[in-house]
Order: structure tokens, then C-alpha cells, then sequence
């Protein structure tokens, strides 16, 4: 018999908070992680806010061993070991021991481009004729899969350890495939999550395209504006969020406390056709992956209680709103909350997915419904959907039974995942 | 003197790259760097560029060949610093 998946463990290093109890207040009080970036003005770019996690050396030496500590310069690889290995230990598990590693347990840690700032000096020293100079280092803080490599030698894991990589999607993407693993027998707990590199090599091209807002370099808390009418952009991010996906007989068995249930998801592609595009979502196939979510979780569209949407501050998110509505067929006072988190932390990328996936859930132990900011100017479209009554604009306490949680990508490629309040 | 200086400044390098089971103390000059101080193959690359910053040398592909034991290091650094300082 299949077992069922919970989730026992929760890690987060995103702009807002990295700790659990910090980033949680920060979600709780709508308290923007966005701040003005000098470096960005310096370069001239458009866009000169970001969202960047706040930690220093003596928190990073904390994670690191002193050898690992030498030539570092990859942080999308901090942020997404600091969030492993505290999802791991708030899970109540232990690294293997140092003769075997721990065969029941994998990694599936995401991102989208690893160790740019560590590439960006290894070229350097290449074009210089000096590639002998590189040393051991740059292969492993620049290989997309160095964050789950990382964290496998950390933790001791001998199940599968890979990194997935679909854009924005990667985080939400990667918990799905977790599940997967875990209920079909393969692996007994996974540790998911996603990572995402701060900075101008990182941020460039979206500025390029103009896809990131220009008008709030002096407001930065103001710059992130999802589900508003005056969005004009989604403001850069990064940092890391993990998850600890266990089958529910482990968790039992280890006493483990429980976050919720995850009860299933799905994971498709617009093909780039049908109005999608590489950029673009093709519609029907985001309503066909949420439809395809419920159906493999086995639930219908009136139990959701809320929603979290991908929601980036773009023009899109009228259409992703929609899309929603069409898909739930729900409107109006019928609609389900629905919260983005993009509005305190930006746009995390490939972050994005884990990081609000941590955030959806801690919704279930606060029994609360985090708040929206900065849509004093709700879309009108997205007005005549939605009663606005279902868009908190502060935190609600709301005791939620069943969340979904969606992340869209470029490349056309959707992910929507099912959690639910746990019960035996 | 200014070997044992070398030495000891040698010893310092290799300090972070010793396994959590080998301490500096079992560092002597005859041992190999692999096969006795148990060091990651990988790491030897770092260990020859903390060489080459700390005394200020470069060393070749032939020297980085023949480096295996704390007193082959010790013989090219000694052979490049007194070419040096000639």
C-alpha cells in the first residue's frame, strides 16, 4: 500500500528572515525583506532594489567547516545549506554516521544557475592565461547540482541526490518530485528545497528585459506590488527555502511533529503553444495543472482554503488570477484567500517555489492566513474576480485545512502542489 | 633556521586540509600527503596554490608531479626561494 507524505521539517534563509521564528514575524507583520541595492546603481541598472538574505560571516562559519569556508563565493550554495541542514535538524534527524550513509534518505535541492559569482572569477583567471589558478573549488560552487552535492556530504544521504532546474517553478517542482519518490517506496524522507544566487550577474538580464519595476529605487519596501494595479515588475530576490518530506509510517515511528499533509500535485508544460511562450504561461495548461492537482490529491476544487499564488508583480497576474478562478470555478465570495508572498521578499526565482512553499506552510501551524502588501490599489481585473474580502491585506487569523500552492516558469512550465492539515 | 621557518609556515597550510582524524602534530617530513595524512587528491591543488601565495613562488607541472611527501614540498620551496633571492 502507498504510503502517505508529510512534512516534518521546515528551513528557510530568504530575504525576510533567515531563521524560521523571524521569517514567520516577517510574513506574519508584512515586514519587507526588499532593500536598495548601491552596487546596482553603480552598474546602472534600472531596477536598484532586491531582495537579499541578511546573514554575516559568523553566521555562515556556523555552517561551513574551515576548509569549506576557503575561496566561497557561490550564495546561492550558503542559502541553500544554512535552509537544508536547519530543515534537517528541525526535522529532529542527524547526519549519518561516518562510516555508511543513511540509504533511506535523498536530496532533492534545486536551482537555476549555481556559484555565478565563483564562474564570473574562474573566467577571469581562464582568459588570463591562468586557468592553473583555479584551484578545487570552482567546479563545486559552480555545478547546478554543488547545492545538492553539498548537502549530500553534509547530511550523509544515500538515496538519490540531484538538483532539478524549471525556472521559476524549481522550488514547487522539486517537492512534487520528492513526493513521488517517497510514495512509491523509494526513498523514506527527501530533503527538497531550492536555492537562488544574489546579484547583478544573476538580476542583469531581467533588468535588460524590463521586466523589473524602475520608479521605486528610493521606496524599496514599496517596489514589489503583486495583484495591485500598479504593479509594474517583480523585484529580484534570492536565497533558499528546504522542506523535509517524510512518509508518514517514518514520521510515526520517529514521534516527528508534523506540518501538514502533502497530498499531491502536478507538474506540466504549455508547450510554448497556445499564447504560451517562453516567457508567457499558455492558460489552458495552467488550469490543467491545477485541475491535474486536485485530482491527484484527490480532493475538489471547494476544499481549497486558500491559495498561493505565484503572483510576481508583473502585468500577469490579472491571468494568473483568472486562471485560477477558471480552474476552482470559483469567483466572487466563493473564491479561496489567496496571498502572494513576493511583495515582502521579491521574486526569489528559483527560490521562489521553496521559499513560499515554507511560507504556505507555516500558515497551517500559525492557523493564520499571512497578509498582502502594497495592493492598497487592487487590479480591477482581478477586483471583478475576486471579492475583495478574500485578499487579506493584514494577516487573518483562519484555520486553514487545505492550501494549494502553484509556481509558473519560464519555458512555459507549471507546478501546483497540494498541502493539508494533518490528520490521522 | 629559515627551513625550519618554511617548515613550520608549510605545517599551517596544510592544517585545514587534514581529515577530522589527523591532526597537525601527525604531520612529519617524511609523510605522504595522500596516502598518510589521508589528504583529498582534489585538495593537493589547494594546498600547492597556498604554497605558491605564502612564499611566493610559482610552481611548475613537473613540480607539482614530484610533490608528494612534506619534504618534497620543502625541497622546491627551498630550491625556488633561494633562486629568489639570489
Amino acid at each position: 500500500m502507498e504510503d502517505r507524505v508529510v512534512v516534518t521539517g521546515l528551513g528557510i534563509c530568504a530575504p525576510n528572515g533567515v531563521t524560521l521564528n523571524d521569517f514567520t514575524n516577517s510574513l506574519k507583520k508584512g515586514i519587507s525583506g526588499i532593500s536598495f541595492q548601491q552596487k546596482l546603481k553603480d552598474l546602472n541598472f534600472g531596477c536598484q532594489v532586491a531582495g537579499i538574505p541578511d546573514i554575516n560571516e559568523g553566521y555562515i562559519n556556523r555552517y561551513f567547516t574551515p576548509l569549506q569556508l576557503r575561496g566561497l563565493n557561490a550564495s546561492g550554495l550558503v542559502y541553500g545549506v544554512i535552509a537544508g541542514t536547519d530543515a534537517w535538524t528541525d526535522a529532529g534527524l542527524t547526519k549519518a554516521q561516518e562510516d555508511e550513509p543513511d540509504w533511506d534518505s535523498g536530496i532533492i535541492f534545486g536551482t537555476g544557475i549555481l556559484g555565478v559569482d565563483k564562474f564570473r572569477e574562474s573566467i577571469h583567471l581562464v582568459d588570463a592565461g591562468n586557468t592553473r589558478r583555479l584551484g578545487s573549488t570552482s567546479v563545486i560552487q559552480t555545478m547546478a547540482s554543488g547545492i545538492s552535492a553539498y548537502l549530500g556530504g553534509i547530511l550523509g544521504s544515500g538515496n538519490q541526490v540531484t538538483t532539478n532546474s524549471s525556472a521559476c517553478t524549481t522550488g514547487t517542482e522539486g517537492v512534487i518530485m520528492a513526493y513521488d519518490r517517497i510514495r512509491s517506496g523509494k526513498a523514506k524522507r527527501i530533503l527538497t528545497g531550492s536555492c537562488s544566487d544574489s546579484g547583478p550577474y544573476v538580476w542583469g538580464g531581467f533588468d535588460a528585459m524590463r521586466i523589473l519595476p524602475r520608479k521605486y529605487n528610493d521606496t524599496p519596501s514599496n517596489a514589489s506590488r503583486p495583484l495591485s494595479a500598479s504593479a509594474s515588475g517583480f523585484v529580484p530576490g534570492s536565497g533558499a527555502g528546504a522542506l523535509v518530506l517524510e512518509s508518514l509510517t517514518s514520521a510515526k515511528k520517529r514521534g516527528a511533529k508534523i506540518y501538514a499533509e502533502v497530498l499531491g500535485g502536478a507538474i506540466n508544460s504549455g508547450g510554448q503553444r497556445g499564447g504560451g511562450s517562453m516567457t508567457a504561461p499558455n492558460s489552458l495548461s495552467v488550469q490543467r495543472c491545477i485541475k491535474l492537482a486536485l485530482k491527484n490529491s484527490g480532493i475538489e476544487s471547494k476544499d481549497i482554503d486558500a491559495i498561493n499564488g505565484h503572483l510576481t508583480a508583473t502585468g500577469k497576474d490579472p491571468v494568473e488570477v483568472l486562471n485560477w478562478s477558471l480552474a476552482l470555478g470559483r469567483s466572487g465570495l466563493n473564491f479561496p484567500f489567496i496571498n502572494s508572498f513576493k511583495g515582502i521578499m521579491g521574486h526569489g526565482l528559483a527560490a521562489a517555489g521553496s521559499m513560499e512553499c515554507v511560507g504556505a506552510l507555516l500558515q497551517f501551524r500559525e492557523e493564520q492566513i499571512f497578509g498582502n502588501v502594497n495592493i492598497e490599489d487592487l487590479h480591477p481585473e482581478i477586483e471583478k474576480l475576486v471579492d475583495k474580502s478574500r485578499i487579506p491585506l493584514k494577516t487573518i487569523n483562519f484555520i486553514p485545512k487545505t492550501i494549494a500552492k502553484a509556481s509558473f516558469g519560464f519555458g512555459d512550465v507549471n507546478a501546483c502542489v497540494i498541502f493539508s492539515n494533518f490528520k490521522d | 633556521m629559515k627551513e625550519e621557518k618554511y617548515y613550520q609556515q608549510l605545517k599551517g597550510i596544510v592544517k585545514p586540509y587534514l581529515p577530522e582524524d589527523i591532526s597537525v602534530d601527525d604531520i612529519s617530513p617524511d609523510s605522504h600527503f595522500i596516502n598518510e595524512l589521508n589528504i583529498n587528491s582534489a585538495n593537493l591543488v589547494d594546498i600547492v596554490l597556498d604554497v605558491e601565495d605564502a612564499f611566493e613562488i610559482t610552481l611548475e607541472n613537473d613540480d607539482m608531479d614530484e610533490m608528494q611527501t612534506v619534504n618534497d614540498a620543502m625541497a622546491i620551496i627551498n630550491k625556488k626561494r633561494s633562486s629568489k633571492e639570489q
